[in-house]
C-alpha cells in the first residue's frame, strides 16, 4: 500500500510542481520585462522571444535526457568493452556480423517485417471493408479491436494455451492440437518446431495489430468521396472492382502509414518472444537478443551494438515520417 | 454507401457470414482462456475448454473405508460408504481390479478375491461384503468411471491474488501507471501549445525532432539511462520508472496534442491576444479546456502502454515483492507454472481486466486519438 501512497503523492507533487514552474517562470518574465513603461515595445519583443522556451523547457530537457542522450551514448558504448571501461574500436561490430544468434535474429526480424505488417494491414483492410457494410459493424469492430488493450504478455499466455501440447496418450487441451487430432493428424509441440514456431509467434502480433489497422483504414474508407464510387457503379463495376480499383487506390497514403507504424512496432517486438520461447528453437529476434546481452550477458558494448542495429533499421521510416510531417505543415 | 453497393441479398449474407467468422476467429483465443480461468483445475487438464459446458467422463480410483470400520451383519462383514465422500457425483461403471476398471454397471454384483463382493450404486454408495473379517490397515481399491458435471469456481482467482501474490503486483502496476500517465500530460501540453501557436526560430526543426523521436527504439535508451539513474541514486526505484515513462511518452504526447491544438480555430486565439491576454492565460483559459478530447486520447494511450509494459518495468524496477509489476509476474508464472493453466488463465485476466474496462469504456477517445495521430498527421 505504501507505494500507492507515494504514487498519489508524486502525482500531486508532480502536477503541482509543473504548474508552479510554468506559473512562476511566466510571472518572473513579466516582472523582468514589463509590457508597459518606456521600453514597452522592446520588452514585449524580448519576452515573446523567451516565452516559448519557458513553455518547452521541461519537455526539451526530458526529451534530451531520455531519448537524445541515449542514442549518442549508445554509439559511444558500442565502441567499448563489456563493462564500458575500455575502448575496443569496432570489435563489437566484427563480433556481431559473425555471431550465429545475431544472424538468426536478423533473419527472423526480416520475416516478421514482411509477414506481420502485410497480414495485419490485409486483415485490417478486409475487416474495415466488411464491417462498414453491415448493421452490427461497430460491435464487430470493437471485438476485433479488443486485443489492442491486452498486454503482449497477456496475449502470449492466451496463445500459448492454444498451442499447448500435453504429450502422447493424454487428451489435448490446446485448441490447435485438438483440431489437428480431430482431423486425424498427430498432436505436436508446435512451439518447438522450427521454422513454423516463428510464424506462430507472428500470429499473436497480427491478432493484436489487425484492430489498429482496421480502425484507421475504416476511417479512410469512409472519407472517400461518394461521387467516385457512384460513377463506378453507373459504369457497371462489380463490388470487388469498386473496392480494388476505386477505393484502395484512394487510400494508399493511409495504408502506407498503417504499414510503417506496424513495421516500427515489429522491429521492436520483444515481449512475445520473451514470454513464449525466450528465443529458443530458432525464434530469436533483435530486441530479445539485446535484452539477453544486457542482462544475462551483462555486456553493455554488445547490447548497445545490437540496439543500434534496430535504430539503423527504423531510420528510413523516421526520415520518411519527418518528410511527411514537413509537407503537412506547409 | 449501403444503398448503392450492398443491396443484393446474396452479397449481404456473404458479408454478414464473413464478418461473423472473422469476429469468431478474433475472440475465440480470449474466450478459451477466460472460460478456463473459471474451471476446476482437475477438469482443465483432462478436457478441452470447449467441452466445459458438458459433463466429462473420468476414471477415478477410490478406496473403501479401512477395515477398522467394518460391521458384522448376519455373519458377513460389511464396509460401506460413498466413493465421492460427501460430494455429489455419478458413477457410470465400476470394477474391482485395475485390469478391468469398467467391468460392472452400477448396481451389479462385482466379485473380488477371497469371496468378497462389491456393489457400487450410481450415486456412489458402495457396499463391500466379506465372509471373513476384513484385514490389513487400508481399505480396498474401488475403480469407478464417473460422469463429472462441469464445475466452475472462483477459487483460481482467489489463489492467484493471494497465494501467487498477484494482488501485490496489481498495486505495484497501479503505482507505476498513475504518475507515469498524468505527469507527461502537462509537460507535453505546454510544449504543444508553444509549437502550435508561438512564433520563434527553430520551431519547424523542433517539430521534426519530435516526429523523429517518436520511433526511437527504447532498447537504445536502457543501458545509458540505467547508468545515469544509478549515478543519480534512483536506479531500480519508482521515481526512475516514472521519469523514464514520462520521457518515453513525451514525443507521442507532444505530437498528438500539437496536431490537435494547431487545429483550434485561429480567431479564438487571435481575439484573445487582441484583448490583451498573455500566452499563459490563453493556454490556461482557452487551449487547455478545448483540448480535453486530445488530452483524454493521450491519457488512454499512455495508460494502456504503461499498464501493459513489460520491458521498461523489467529494466527500471527490481524483482522484489514491492516492485514486481503484473506483466513481470505473469511472465515469471509462465516460466515456473508453465502447465498450470488455471493459475495462468486467472492471472492473465486479473492483469487485463483494467485495460479492457478502460478500452470498452473510453473507446471513443482511443479511436479519435489513433485517427488524429495517423491519418491527419502522416
Amino acid at each position: 500500500m505504501e507505494q500507492v501512497f507515494w504514487a498519489l503523492a508524486t502525482i500531486v507533487i508532480g502536477v503541482f510542481g509543473c504548474v508552479l514552474y510554468f506559473y512562476l517562470t511566466n510571472l518572473l518574465l513579466d516582472l523582468a520585462l514589463p509590457g508597459r513603461g518606456p521600453n514597452a515595445g522592446r520588452n514585449i519583443n524580448r519576452a515573446s522571444a523567451i516565452r516559448p522556451w519557458l513553455f518547452m523547457g521541461p519537455a526539451i530537457v526530458l526529451l534530451s535526457v531520455y531519448l537524445v542522450y541515449p542514442v549518442i551514448n549508445s554509439v559511444w558504448l558500442s565502441l567499448r568493452d563489456a563493462t564500458g571501461d575500455n575502448f575496443v574500436g569496432l570489435d563489437n561490430y566484427v563480433w556481431l556480423v559473425g555471431d550465429r544468434k545475431f544472424l538468426e535474429s536478423m533473419r527472423n526480424n526480416m520475416m516478421w517485417l514482411v509477414v506481420v505488417p502485410a497480414a495485419s494491414t490485409g486483415f485490417g483492410l478486409l475487416a474495415a471493408a466488411l464491417t462498414d457494410r453491415i448493421r452490427w459493424g461497430n460491435f464487430a469492430k470493437s471485438l476485433i479491436f479488443m486485443p489492442m488493450a491486452i498486454s503482449f504478455v497477456g496475449a502470449s499466455v492466451i496463445w500459448k494455451f492454444i498451442y499447448d501440447y500435453r504429450g502422447e496418450g493424454l487428451t489435448e487441451i490446446g485448441l490447435l492440437n485438438a483440431i489437428v487430432v480431430a482431423i486425424s493428424g498427430v498432436a505436436q509441440g508446435w512451439i518447438t518446431i522450427e521454422p513454423l514456431n516463428s510464424f506462430l509467434l507472428m500470429v499473436v502480433l497480427i491478432w493484436i495489430q489487425t484492430g489498429f489497422a482496421m480502425v484507421i483504414l475504416s476511417a479512410a474508407l469512409r472519407g472517400i468521396p461518394e461521387e467516385t464510387v457512384e460513377a463506378a457503379v453507373i459504369d457497371g463495376a462489380s463490388p470487388l472492382q469498386i473496392f480494388f480499383r476505386i477505393k484502395v487506390p484512394q487510400i494508399w497514403g493511409t495504408i502506407a502509414v498503417v504499414w510503417t507504424t506496424i513495421t516500427i512496432l515489429v522491429l521492436k517486438v520483444f515481449d512475445i518472444v520473451l514470454a513464449m520461447t525466450n528465443g529458443q528453437w530458432g525464434t530469436q529476434v533483435l530486441a530479445n537478443l539485446m535484452f539477453d546481452w544486457m542482462f544475462r550477458g551483462a555486456d553493455s558494448g554488445r547490447a548497445s551494438t545490437v540496439a543500434l542495429v534496430i535504430m539503423v533499421l527504423v531510420t528510413p521510416i523516421m526520415i520518411w515520417n519527418i518528410r511527411n510531417a514537413k509537407r503537412e505543415m506547409q | 454507401m449501403d444503398n448503392i453497393a450492398g443491396t443484393r441479398p446474396k452479397l449481404v449474407w456473404t458479408v454478414n457470414i464473413a464478418v461473423f467468422l472473422l469476429v469468431l476467429l478474433w475472440i475465440v483465443p480470449t474466450t478459451g482462456l477466460l472460460v478456463s480461468s473459471f474451471r476446476d483445475r482437475d477438469q482443465i487438464t483432462v478436457s478441452g475448454w470447449w467441452t466445459s459446458m458438458f459433463s466429462s467422463e473420468a476414471n477415478v480410483i477410490a478406496r473403501s473405508a479401512p477395515p477398522d470400520a467394518q460391521v458384522e451383519e448376519d455373519g458377513v462383514y460389511v464396509l460401506s460408504g460413498n466413493v465421492f465422500g460427501s460430494e455429489p457425483g455419478q458413477v457410470i461403471a465400476f470394477g474391482t481390479s485395475s485390469r478391468a476398471p469398467e467391468a460392472y454397471s452400477p448396481g451389479d454384483l462385482g466379485e473380488m478375491s477371497k469371496g468378497r463382493t462389491l456393489v457400487v450404486e450410481a450415486n456412489g454408495d458402495y457396499r463391500l461384503e466379506s465372509p471373513e473379517p476384513h484385514s490389513g490397515s487400508r481399505g480396498a481399491r474401488i475403480f469407478v468411471r464417473t460422469l463429472e458435471a462441469p464445475r466452475f469456481t472462483l477459487e483460481n482467482y482467489e489463489n492467484v491474488i493471494l497465494a501467487e501474490r498477484l494482488g501485490q503486483s496489481f498495486l505495484n502496476t497501479f503505482s507505476v501507471t498513475i504518475p507515469a500517465t498524468v505527469i507527461p500530460i502537462l509537460v507535453a501540453a505546454f510544449a504543444a501549445y508553444a509549437l502550435a501557436w508561438m512564433e520563434f526560430p527553430g520551431r519547424a526543426l523542433l517539430i521534426a525532432a519530435v516526429v523523429g523521436l517518436l520511433v526511437v527504439p527504447l532498447q537504445l535508451a536502457f543501458i545509458p539511462l540505467l547508468k545515469l539513474h544509478n549515478a543519480l541514486g534512483i536506479g531500480k526505484d519508482y521515481l526512475g520508472i516514472w521519469l523514464a515513462h514520462t520521457g518515453f511518452g513525451l514525443p507521442l504526447a507532444i505530437y498528438l496534442l500539437r496536431n490537435y491544438i494547431a487545429g483550434l480555430p485561429r480567431e479564438i486565439i487571435e481575439s484573445a491576444r487582441v484583448d490583451g491576454a498573455t500566452d499563459f492565460e490563453i493556454f490556461r483559459r482557452i487551449v487547455l479546456p478545448l483540448s480535453f478530447p486530445a488530452l483524454a486520447s493521450f491519457a488512454i494511450f499512455q495508460f494502456l502502454w504503461v499498464w501493459n509494459d513489460l520491458l521498461v518495468a523489467t529494466v527500471f524496477l527490481g524483482n522484489n515483492e514491492q516492485q514486481l509489476v503484473m506483466t513481470g509476474r505473469l511472465r515469471e508464472l509462465l516460466g515456473s507454472r508453465g502447465g498450470d493453466w488455471e493459475i495462468l488463465a486467472a492471472s492473465a485476466f486479473v492483469s487485463i481486466a483494467v485495460p479492457l474496462m478502460v478500452f470498452f469504456g473510453l473507446q471513443r477517445f482511443l479511436v479519435r486519438g489513433l485517427l488524429s495521430g495517423s491519418v491527419k498527421g502522416g
